[in-house]
């Protein structure tokens, strides 16, 4: 299977939402370069709306991660309670 | 009672679907000139499916989000002497490459997408390419923004608008947009949103800006980081379009191959400069721009292709070559431009022992064999007051208009490689067998090329009288905006900031 591949800046926020990834996804692999976190995958990687919430101790929106995304690998599939980029093969 | 709360689905298919309308009076080919002519077949635009389904409302929102941020830091930084915290002057060097090459790129890009945004059929792709128009646009105007800071302190950024019609180096990014954009409007879709945003800025606006933080540049890694998670959504768009258009009926397969394999080319051989870049103006090294490349090429590439096998979409046939390249490239830009800075808009310099000992270890294939030892003479010749340079133009090639400095790296890297065809009586020369294959396909499009150095024989560049007569043709400030940087006014005044002697 392919690796997806997920990054965002490094700040505040991103650490909740990078901090539910891993929580969500036990074997996601994370690389804290300057300025930067990315994170990578075999085949998928999903946030969910929940987790991210339950971390940050309040509201957020999947499609506030624009603010903060800078790249991403892979099929997007969007909603409002998750976020899921994949391969299918 | 309140009426029930859309979910992002529905008000996306709301957004999308129901604002468009039906032509009764008028004929839709009318409407749409430009949707049938290159060949491609669109049997039914309600396919199109936009996984980030970004309504209006939320692009307004998350677009005013990132500027309010961004143009914060921008303050902040110019009010607390941001220039004074990057690792080295030198640095500096790269962003004036960035604006004078990079930047008038997002233009072209804002006017290509406004194009397709009101040339394709469908309402989807007509929106996404609206705002990636859009983002285009911001991305320029916060670019300068940026550079203006160091505008006030560097030499080299004041005339970035001027020369983009008219520097050598300069026109190879240019000649590359005017390509897409004299294009159609599918063409143009696979080859910007596509091969150039999907596949290669990535290597551009990520591991760089990285290094831009690392070497203490504020400004810039904030507007890369900002104009890179619009990227995110371009990518996506970019992947949309393909897929879309091989779904859409089985004639299209070869047109969209073959189109990859022309813009995937002339996107990589651009991003030579970034190679260069990455391993040789960050004074700070982050990553090396062969580890950047198989991560963000081979890998995340590979995945992409391997994806698009089941609609028949291969990998261009010239990957074992682009692998090869990718020990090589940096360090032949370098050189070419460090033997040519009398005509550049940036300084540049030997490399110090240190980076050269780090060119060494991060290529040990190809730097100790064919490039170190070429610094080795440089530095001898410098110090014997003998710095070289090339007085000679240089051949460039009639297709992506880079002089011909690629060698064989398959068989002999020390051998140039040279290809030329005839067309019309008349002879035309390439850096690579791709660049002639590209010709080949429209030479009646590529013999129209603005090459600049055929321009500056012909006179057109300032008149005869000599290379002096260009520079100021071009607005270069001779020996103050370019040549070595050691001894440049940028490095007097760098001296002068930072008390050293």
């Amino acid at each position: 299977m392919s690796k997806v591949l997920i990054a965002f800046q490094e700040n505040d926020e991103s650490r909740y939402i990078v901090q539910a990834i891993e929580q969500d996804n036990p074997d996601a692999t994370v690389y804290f370069e300057p300025a930067m976190i990315r994170i990578e995958n075999e085949g998928s990687l999903t946030i969910n709306k929940a987790t991210v919430e339950e971390m940050m101790g309040c509201d957020w929106e999947v499609q506030s991660i624009h603010v903060n995304l800078l790249t991403l690998t892979g099929h997007i599939d969007e909603d409002d309670d998750y976020f899921t980029v994949h391969w299918d093969n | 009672m309140s009426a029930k709360k859309l979910n992002l689905k529905d008000k996306y298919r709301l957004l999308t679907r129901d604002l468009d309308w039906d032509f009764s009076y008028e004929d839709r080919k009318d409407a749409f000139p430009f949707e049938e002519f290159e060949g491609i077949k669109i049997t039914d635009w309600d396919k199109w499916e936009d996984p980030f389904r970004l309504t209006m409302d939320a692009y307004w929102k998350y677009q005013a989000e990132k500027e309010k941020k961004l143009y914060a830091i921008y303050d902040a930084f110019s009010q607390n002497n941001g220039h004074l915290n990057v690792s080295d002057a030198r640095y500096v060097n790269a962003i004036k490459i960035f604006l004078t090459a990079v930047s008038p790129g997002e233009l072209a890009a804002h006017s290509g997408f406004a194009f397709t945004g009101r040339q394709m059929g469908g309402i989807g792709a007509r929106i996404a390419a609206q705002m990636q128009s859009i983002d285009e646009l911001r991305h320029i105007q916060t670019q300068i923004h940026a550079m203006s800071h160091y505008n006030k302190f560097f030499d080299g950024f004041d005339e970035f608008s001027h020369m983009h019609d008219r520097v050598w180096y300069i026109s190879v990014v240019k000649s590359f947009f005017d390509d897409a954009r004299s294009a159609g409007p599918f063409e143009f879709m696979v080859a910007i949103g596509f091969s150039f945003e999907y596949v290669l800025t990535n290597l551009l606006f990520v591991p760089f800006m990285s290094g831009a933080a690392y070497n203490g540049d504020m400004a810039t890694v904030t507007f890369g980081f900002s104009a890179q998670s619009d990227e995110a959504r371009h990518m996506t768009l970019g992947l949309e379009i393909i897929k879309f258009l091989l779904e859409q009926h089985e004639d299209n397969v070869p047109i969209v191959q073959k189109w990859i394999d022309k813009w995937l080319w002339r996107g990589y051989r651009i991003l030579t400069v970034v190679a260069m870049m990455m391993d040789y103006m960050l004074p700070q090294k982050v990553m090396s721009w062969k580890e950047a490349w198989e991560l963000y090429f081979e890998q995340a590439g590979g995945a992409l292709f391997k994806d698009l096998e089941r609609y028949g979409i291969k990998m261009p046939d010239y990957t074992d070559l682009i692998k090869a390249e990718k020990e090589h490239l940096s360090h032949q830009a370098w050189w070419t431009f460090y033997t040519n800075s009398q005509a550049t808009a940036f300084h540049t310099w030997i490399p110090s022992d240190e980076e050269l000992d780090w060119l060494s270890e991060k290529y040990p294939e190809s730097f100790d064999k064919y490039y170190r030892p070429r610094w080795e003479l440089a530095k001898e010749m410098a110090e014997k007051g003998e710095r070289y340079y090339n007085e000679g133009l240089p051949q460039l090639c009639q297709t992506c208009q880079i002089p011909m400095i690629y060698t064989d790296v398959q068989n002999d890297p020390r051998d140039i490689v040279y290809r030329s065809t005839k067309y019309q009586g008349e002879r035309f020369h390439f850096c690579s067998d791709q660049c002639q294959h590209i010709f080949e396909n429209e030479p009646e499009k590529y013999v129209h090329a603005w090459l600049p150095v055929h321009q500056i024989f012909q006179g057109n560049c300032g008149g005869p009288g000599g290379l002096e007569k260009v520079m100021d043709y071009y607005k270069l400030d001779v020996g103050k905006a370019n040549m070595d940087y050691v001894g440049s006014p940028d490095e007097e005044r760098w001296k002068n900031w930072k008390g050293v002697a």
